[in-house]
């Protein structure tokens, strides 16, 4: 159910910029992009920032005015001024002092509860923008995030294209993100679309947002990551539907592929890296990257949840569980208990499509004796090959 | 040629030797000519320090009256003594941010390397909090609270000696950091995965956790004893209503550190067990959950920063009231506005991560709670408005301190209830604007306050006025140096600028880092003139001598003693009756007794204190660099001098009669000399 609720509706335009005049005087020199955003949801947000601040300056600037008056007027020096030493208390005052803060909080904790739901970035969009409160939405565009050190993976699956450290969308076309990390936390922002969101291992968050200008915008990272984070910037490019129609065919005329071996070399750390495009990505390789099961032969997060959830392996489970040898980048044992591990996977990528493929009244064909892998037996090639890769680049 | 890979075997990833475990000479950060210069010019000015110590023999004098004493006035003051010199080490950790930050533009790298930068922050956010601040209050709460409530010392003196010492033993172990390895590149509250093992390998988060285990318990246990003093050791006639608001604020701290400080204990813990013992608590794999210790570690957090401002919420009510020549006004609302903060600051910690995807409910529930807090605070700024309203105020150094604090807090205030609005922080959170927010109130707020009380209540501790020339040249580079530093940082915020970034690629940002340096630098003056006040007043301090125990015509207990204070405090315990209980003594022409005194019965100095708090950091640098069987034989050390302290069994005297009769006249004639 979509409905085009703003929380600003009893906040007509004109009064929003009285509200916003003491911000605006402050900022009338530089480009605020949170103050004068090019999406939607950034332009909501906005609003909200600046009708709290002027809910609250209504008894902030009272006060301060207060505070300069009453130590100018009650100085010692002012003799004429009344003195009452033994004046501490009075009923009307003090039900003053705690119902004006009251009933501020109330009108903004009104505020907040309605905006938070409107602007829940897991919301989808309810409209276009202020202006176009009802116009049926299209189907939005799926762009899957993946925040690498240090750098960011862009798939669009609806086009089965992959981009690092360049993000385009069309103007007016409602996009959902799904984001993830493949190592440690990092937050998804760029100031000008929507508010940030954060992109954590083995978890997956959404943000729904519309670009309703067509522009160049700076997005990053907000949250710390590590030596190169500085460098984790890219661009995002709000572009007319013609415009990224052309974009996508140029990406889609590219030669290079983003299958999981190319990944797995993507993934080891780098900084300050140029964009690079990729005119087609393996299936499954956002799932595999969110479940940190790239890697063959390990044990996707999703099911080994639902293994777990029907009751997990028991014993067996312990002899599933693989020695850490390949890792992102100076991962090391710890030294006073076992060496750090992961749990292996109980087929391969291949069984695995196969066992989808097949029928479910059928009996699950066995798989492959060679392509087994767990404790004692041989390690898959590619897994091998990625491992001393990531050796050679230490 | 693809070899197929055996079981690894940790000692390739590991060098731990069984004698230096992984403590190398490469350890030792020669590479780095900043920590180089540093460590010389610590090195010779610590060696010229420790060489004059020695000179003029006052070790045995230190020793005696002040590392092993049990007296909380000495114990305060050496808490005041470790929080102003972290402040130094914190501090040059900030101009170096800002100096970085507002080169590194136009292709230029600035002068700080990735690894050091990031340290440099993780530092100067764990430095300011731990071992600035939090010395800083303690000293205070240590200091004035006994005597605030008529009492000779805290509940258990040894404990409270040896608080201190854990809190100087964390201290070391951070500063040992800079020298001997690194410290930790993750921020201040080292989220995992970032944290773990595997992308922090190194010592640096081991540094982190060790130095603030082992403060840790310094501070949990002086919370102990502070909130045992309050509540059994008042002088009779003072209930709970009849404490000045100090107290009370102080006794709502101590209640938050014991409540929240063992979340602290026990998430670092976890991270300890991740990191040593390969468990998988905050791990990525293996079911393990960063966003948990987030969670855990924010349960702490956010009490945290109101254990920080609630002792300064009651110095400025102390101030106001004495400044203003007036009864507080509204006693009873102020201390129902301290204890409903204490309440709330349990129920906010989820606004830290809104955005890290809890639904709307559930933040918007965290948002409200959040603003909720601003109305008992808001009531306290109208408590001390009303104060002021029809009172005689004499703009000495503590008012001009809480009217700067008045003027500067609300606006941090109104920034940080505007974060609480969940999508305004989608669009502020982890910005400059935060950091500006925050920088707002810790600065605006504790930092004020501390100065406020500093210099209301130095004269009372070290038995002479400070300068105010120099207090107030410090006064005004402080507080236009915080504008000039935080203003542009809200600005840049509002641009979409993001925190820790060590390089920048607009150069329209470029303008507003050099102002916020500036900023920085008049800061540095403002210290710079503290440090010089606090000499000159010392040179001075005949001349600005109190004589009289009461310089700013004080309303409670602590200004009805001497200054400095006797080491028994009060020759008689105070019989209270009026939460201004000197004033009220004053009123009533109470009159000093001259003659009746007995032996007042004291706790002996001891050195347990000293003597575990080293052997901690002796255990704390095993931990970090591996070396097992030092830590092994220094935890044995630690248990065989904590059990070996019980059978001590001397662990009291008597002041006899004569000697308190000998300070007694001495005050006496003091008093009769100002008189005339």
């Amino acid at each position: 159910m979509r409905t085009s609720l703003s929380f600003a509706g009893p906040f007509s335009r004109p009064h929003r910029v009285f509200l916003a005049l003491p911000l605006l005087a402050l900022l009338g020199a530089c480009d605020a992009v949170v103050l004068s955003p090019s999406g939607d949801v950034a332009m909501q947000q906005r609003d909200l920032v600046l009708i709290s601040t002027g809910l609250m300056l209504l008894i902030i600037l009272p006060v301060m005015a207060l505070t300069v008056l009453f130590a100018w007027r009650y100085r010692a020096a002012n003799k004429e001024a009344r003195y009452e030493p033994d004046w501490d208390h009075s009923t009307q005052l003090e039900l003053i002092i705690w119902a004006a803060p009251l009933l501020i909080i109330i009108c903004l904790g009104a505020l907040t509860w309605v905006g938070t739901h409107i602007l829940d970035p897991y919301r989808p969009l309810g409209r276009l923008d202020a202006s176009r409160p009802t116009q049926v939405l299209g189907k939005p565009l799926e762009v899957q995030v993946v925040a690498l050190d240090w750098k960011w993976l862009f798939f669009y699956p609806e086009y089965g294209i992959a981009t690092v450290n360049e993000l385009a969308a069309p103007v007016d076309r409602p996009i959902m993100f799904r984001i993830t990390s493949s190592s440690v936390m990092n937050s998804f922002y760029i100031p000008a679309l929507a508010g940030q969101i954060y992109a954590m291992p083995g978890m997956e968050t959404k943000l729904h947002a519309v670009i309703n200008k067509p522009g160049d915008y700076a997005g990053f990272s907000a949250n710390y990551s590590g030596a190169g984070f500085s460098g984790m910037r890219f661009r995002f490019h709000g572009l007319s539907n013609a415009d990224f129609g052309k974009w996508v065919s140029g990406v889609k005329s590219g030669k290079s592929a983003l299958d999981r071996a190319a990944y797995l070399k993507l993934e080891q750390p780098s900084e300050n890296v140029p964009v690079q495009r990729f005119a087609s990505v393996e299936a499954g390789l956002y799932d595999a990257a969110l479940n940190m099961c790239v890697e063959p032969g390990k044990m996707c997060m999703n099911e080994m949840m639902h293994i777990d959830a029907k009751g997990g392996l028991g014993m067996a489970a312990v002899h599933n569980v693989r020695p850490l040898a390949y890792d992102k980048y100076a991962r090391r044992g710890s030294v006073l208990g076992t060496n750090a591990g992961y749990v292996a996977a109980l087929c391969t990528p291949g069984d695995a499509k196969a066992m989808l493929a097949a029928k479910h009244d059928r009996p699950v064909p066995l798989p492959d004796p060679g392509g087994l892998i767990g404790a004692g037996l041989s390690r898959p090639a590619l897994l091998s090959s990625a491992s001393t890769d990531a050796a050679k680049n230490l | 040629m693809v070899t197929p890979m055996e079981t690894p075997n940790p000692a390739d990833f590991v060098a731990v030797s069984p004698i230096f475990g992984r403590f190398t000479i490469e350890a030792l950060p020669l590479h780095e000519p900043i920590v180089v210069a540093t460590f010389v010019v610590v090195a010779l000015g610590g060696g010229a320090l420790l060489a004059a110590l020695t000179y003029f023999k006052v070790w045995g004098y230190l020793w005696k009256e002040w590392f092993t004493s049990v007296d909380h006035k000495k114990i305060g003051l050496m808490y005041m003594i470790l929080g102003l010199v972290m402040l130094l080490r914190g501090f040059a950790d900030a101009i170096m941010m800002r100096l970085q930050q507002a080169m590194a533009f136009n292709g230029s790298e600035g002068y700080l390397n990735a690894h050091h930068y990031d340290q440099i922050f993780t530092a100067h956010g764990v430095i300011m909090i731990f071992f600035v601040a939090m010395p800083l209050v303690t000293g205070l709460m240590n200091y004035i609270v006994p005597l605030q409530i008529g009492a000779r010392d805290v509940s258990f003196p040894f404990l409270n000696n040896f608080s201190f010492w854990m809190t100087t033993a964390g201290a070391i172990i951070v500063m040992m950091s800079l020298f001997v390895g690194e410290f930790a590149t993750t921020g201040w509250l080292a989220y995992p995965p970032l944290s773990g093992i595997g992308y922090s390998p190194g010592v640096g988060v081991d540094y982190y956790i060790w130095g603030l285990q082992v403060a840790g318990v310094g501070t949990t246990l002086s919370g102990i004893n502070l909130i045992a003093t309050i509540v059994k050791m008042r002088a009779p006639g003072m209930g709970m209503m009849k404490m000045p608001v100090f107290t009370w604020t102080s006794l709502c701290t101590n209640i938050l550190i014991v409540a929240s400080f063992p979340v602290l204990t026990a998430v670092l813990a976890l991270l300890t067990l991740d990191r040593y013992v390969g468990t998988n608590f905050f791990t990525n794999d293996f079911g393990g959950n960063p966003m948990m210790y987030v969670n855990l570690i924010w349960i702490w957090g956010h009490p945290e920063v109101y254990i920080l401002i609630l002792p300064l919420f009651g110095v400025f009510s102390e101030v106001t009231s004495t400044f203003s020549g007036k009864r507080l006004f509204g006693y009873t609302s102020m201390v129902y506005a301290s204890v409903v903060i204490t309440i709330l600051a349990y129920v906010v910690w989820l606004h830290h991560f809104f955005t890290m995807g809890s639904g709307a409910s559930v933040n918007s529930f965290f948002g409200i709670t959040t603003m909720v807090i601003s109305i008992p605070t808001g009531a306290k700024i109208f408590n001390w408005l009303f104060t002021m309203y029809r009172g005689r105020i004499r703009f000495e150094l503590p008012m001009m301190w809480t009217i700067a604090f008045m003027l500067t807090f609300v606006i941090g205030g109104m920034t940080g209830v505007l974060l609480a609005v969940p999508p305004a922080d989608f669009v502020l959170h982890n910005s400059l604007f935060l950091i500006a927010h925050f920088h707002n109130v810790i600065i605006g707020g504790v930092l004020f306050g501390l100065f406020a009380g500093i210099n209301y209540w130095a004269p009372k501790a070290l038995g002479f006025r400070l300068d105010p020339v120099w207090g107030k040249r410090s006064f005004w580079l402080w507080v236009i140096g915080f504008w000039v530093a935080f203003m542009p940082l809200y600005i840049l915020g509002l641009m979409g600028v993001t925190r820790r970034l060590r390089v920048f690629d607009d150069p329209s940002l470029q303008i507003w880092f050099q102002i916020a340096a500036l900023g920085a630098f008049m800061i540095a003056g403002g210290i710079a003139c503290m440090l010089i006040q606090f000499y000159v007043s010392f040179r001075n301090r005949e001349a600005l001598r109190d004589t009289s125990g009461d310089p700013w015509e004080g309303r409670t207990l602590e200004w009805s003693t001497s200054s400095p204070p006797p080491e028994y405090n009060f020759a008689f315990t105070p019989v209270v009756h009026d939460n201004d209980a000197w004033s009220d003594m004053k009123a009533r022409g109470y009159a000093r007794p001259l003659d009746g005194y007995r032996p007042i019965h004291m706790p002996s100095n001891t050195g347990t204190g000293v003597v575990i708090s080293a052997l901690s950091v002796v255990f704390g640098a095993a931990m970090v660099w591996y070396v097992w069987w030092l830590a092994g034989l220094s935890f044995i050390a630690i248990l065989a001098t904590a059990i070996g302290h019980t059978f001590i069994y001397k662990r009291d005297y008597h002041i006899p009669v004569p000697d308190v009769e000998r300070t007694e006249a001495a005050r006496t004639q003091l008093l009769t000399a100002e008189a005339r």
